[in-house]
């Protein structure tokens, strides 16, 4: 009997430990693959280029830009919506109120919607219901301006999806500052929104930017929020305005390996912008970590 | 001698949702004088301090009835603006709590949400203001320095100097001491004896030697009801109440 249990004990060592090792070897591999297979495409021309010949040479340069202009476009809208929000059921919403259940329910119903579906309530939504509607208002002759995809609809759908993280985010943050600092503050005689402006949001900056931060690493690896609502299979220039569309680093690898007149050529560039995004996602989380390590130390201080 | 009256209160009950809390108190304080409100534990003699200006209303489910009389107006009515109440009413709490901010953010902070902008009229005031909370001489030389960063009883002296900013007529305080070392204790006590001069003080308290020391008048509250109201040297030396007395003298609490 003792010696069974014993056995056990090293088995489900075993087990667990396995499962551990599978988990990290994975991810190993798939670094390693990456880099050896993509690296030595990885150069600056790689990185400043346009693609070229059918997408089976040049660069990735206008995905890089795009990509980055959709996540900051999305931050822009995205974060005040979801700080705002994230106040508003901190401190002025009462936690009984069935409302409140509401909107939290609202909350995660939002984070758990699949992205795709994110990309056609955008296509029906913002395109089709807005867009159009704006076009009908404003040019008579039926030509299409807002009524068709851009980077303006792509990024307000995109910030749709990442905005729960920013109010979970802000929320945490919002709730962990004493409500001592607040008594203090209402008690000198200040008003509710000068205790917000002066106490409340100065202590929660690292807590929205982190927020922001995290948002941008999962909406800058989204490809299906994009797909109907702005992004570009190829294009010769930059976008320039809001209604303009725009190419995207994550579509690009799907358009490398499906779309191309020969995918065996682009396998190499394939593995280099799936390095790139990987870059791009990583510094973003590595930021996060730096900014909110230094925020909280000086908070100490 | 005639004594003003600052705080008049009448017929005062106060609800937790359906239970009551405070029963029918009326009472009159009196300016530049120190009234201490004493009482065993959940006596309702914090609940009472957070009357008179008003910051129960920041917890759900409370009501009050009854009136609180301070400079001709009764602050629990409709028209009253709060937020001015607590400018003149102003509040040290139990656990010390400066902004994470500088000493002198700190300070300023009332005057500046009061609007004034001026930074040598904001000078001027953080300075007057925390030699009168008998501070200015332990933090002259670092004023940038994190409040949060001092100790315990410098940041209570911290916190009475940012409400004195404020030209409060009446400060409140709810055991400010309590949390604090003998020394401490001791420099807040001689500073409580130096602002009645200017201001009116009412602290609650659970250390009667405290309310024996600092206040002239005493309170004694026991479940909810104000049992006794007098000279503190009469409640401590030959109150009218049996209750008071027991209390007073230790023999239940």
């Amino acid at each position: 009997m003792k010696q069974k249990t014993k056995w056990l004990g090293y088995l489900l060592f075993g087990v667990t430990g396995l499962c551990t090792l599978l988990i990290v070897a994975a991810l190993i591999y798939m670094l390693a693959e990456i880099t050896v297979r993509g690296g030595h495409f990885f150069t600056w021309e790689f990185l400043t280029a346009n693609p070229e010949q059918g997408m089976t040479a040049g660069g990735i340069f206008p995905a890089i830009v795009g990509t980055v202009l959709l996540v900051l476009l999305m931050s822009i809208v995205g974060v005040p919506i979801g700080t705002i929000t994230a106040i508003y059921m901190v401190e002025y919403a009462k936690n009984d109120f069935i409302f409140m259940k509401l909107v939290r329910f609202a909350v995660n119903t939002l984070a758990g919607v699949p992205s795709i579906v994110f990309g056609l309530f955008g296509l029906g939504f913002f395109i089709q219901f807005i867009g159009s509607g704006i076009d009908k208002v404003v040019s008579t002759d039926g030509h299409l301006v807002w009524g068709q995809p851009n980077i303006l609809w792509a990024s307000l759908t995109m910030a749709l999806l990442t905005v729960p993280v920013v109010i979970v985010t802000v929320e945490e943050t919002l709730r962990a500052i004493p409500n001592e600092y607040r008594a203090a503050s209402l008690a000198l005689g200040a008003t509710k929104w000068q205790t917000i402006r002066k106490i409340i949001l100065p202590n929660a900056v690292p807590g929205i930017l982190t927020g922001t931060i995290l948002a941008i690493g999962r909406g800058a690896g989204e490809v299906a929020p994009i797909l109907f609502t702005g992004v570009a299979y190829f294009l010769p220039h930059l976008p320039s305005k809001l209604s303009d569309q725009f190419m995207n680093l994550g579509y690009h690898v799907y358009i490398l390996s499906t779309q191309s007149t020969d995918v065996e050529a682009t396998k190499g560039l394939q593995y280099a912008t799936v390095l790139v995004l990987l870059m791009v996602t990583f510094s973003l989380n590595f930021i996060a970590v730096i900014v909110r390590y230094f925020m909280r130390k000086k908070a100490i201080q | 001698m005639i004594r003003e009256t600052v705080i008049k209160v009448e017929n005062l009950n106060l609800y937790y949702g359906k239970k009551q809390a405070l029963n029918n108190i009326s009472i009159e304080m009196y300016k530049h004088n120190v009234t201490a409100f004493i009482g065993p534990s959940g006596c309702g003699k914090s609940t009472f301090l957070r009357v008179l200006n008003r910051m129960n209303d920041l917890i759900d489910g409370v009501k009050v009835d009854g009136k609180v009389i301070i400079e001709n107006n009764d602050i629990y009515s409709p028209d009253i603006d709060v937020v001015e109440l607590r400018k003149k009413v102003g509040m040290i709490f139990q656990k010390s709590n400066p902004f994470p901010k500088s000493i002198y953010e700190n300070v300023a902070y009332g005057p500046r949400i009061m609007g004034i902008k001026d930074k040598n009229k904001l000078d001027e005031i953080v300075e007057s203001k925390l030699k009168q909370a008998a501070i200015w001489d332990e933090v002259k030389d670092d004023l940038q320095k994190s409040g949060l960063s001092l100790s315990g009883g410098q940041q209570q002296r911290l916190c009475i100097a940012r409400t004195l900013a404020t030209e409060p007529e009446v400060i409140l305080m709810d055991e400010p001491a309590s949390a604090l070392d003998p020394i401490s204790t001791a420099k807040i006590e001689e500073l409580i004896h130096e602002l009645k001069r200017e201001y009116s003080i009412i602290i609650v308290t659970h250390n009667m030697q405290q309310a024996a020391r600092v206040s002239d008048f005493t309170a004694f509250f026991y479940l909810g009801t104000l049992i006794e109201y007098d000279k503190t040297k009469k409640i401590f030396t030959n109150p009218t109440v049996k209750q008071t007395e027991d209390y007073v003298t230790g023999r239940f609490g």
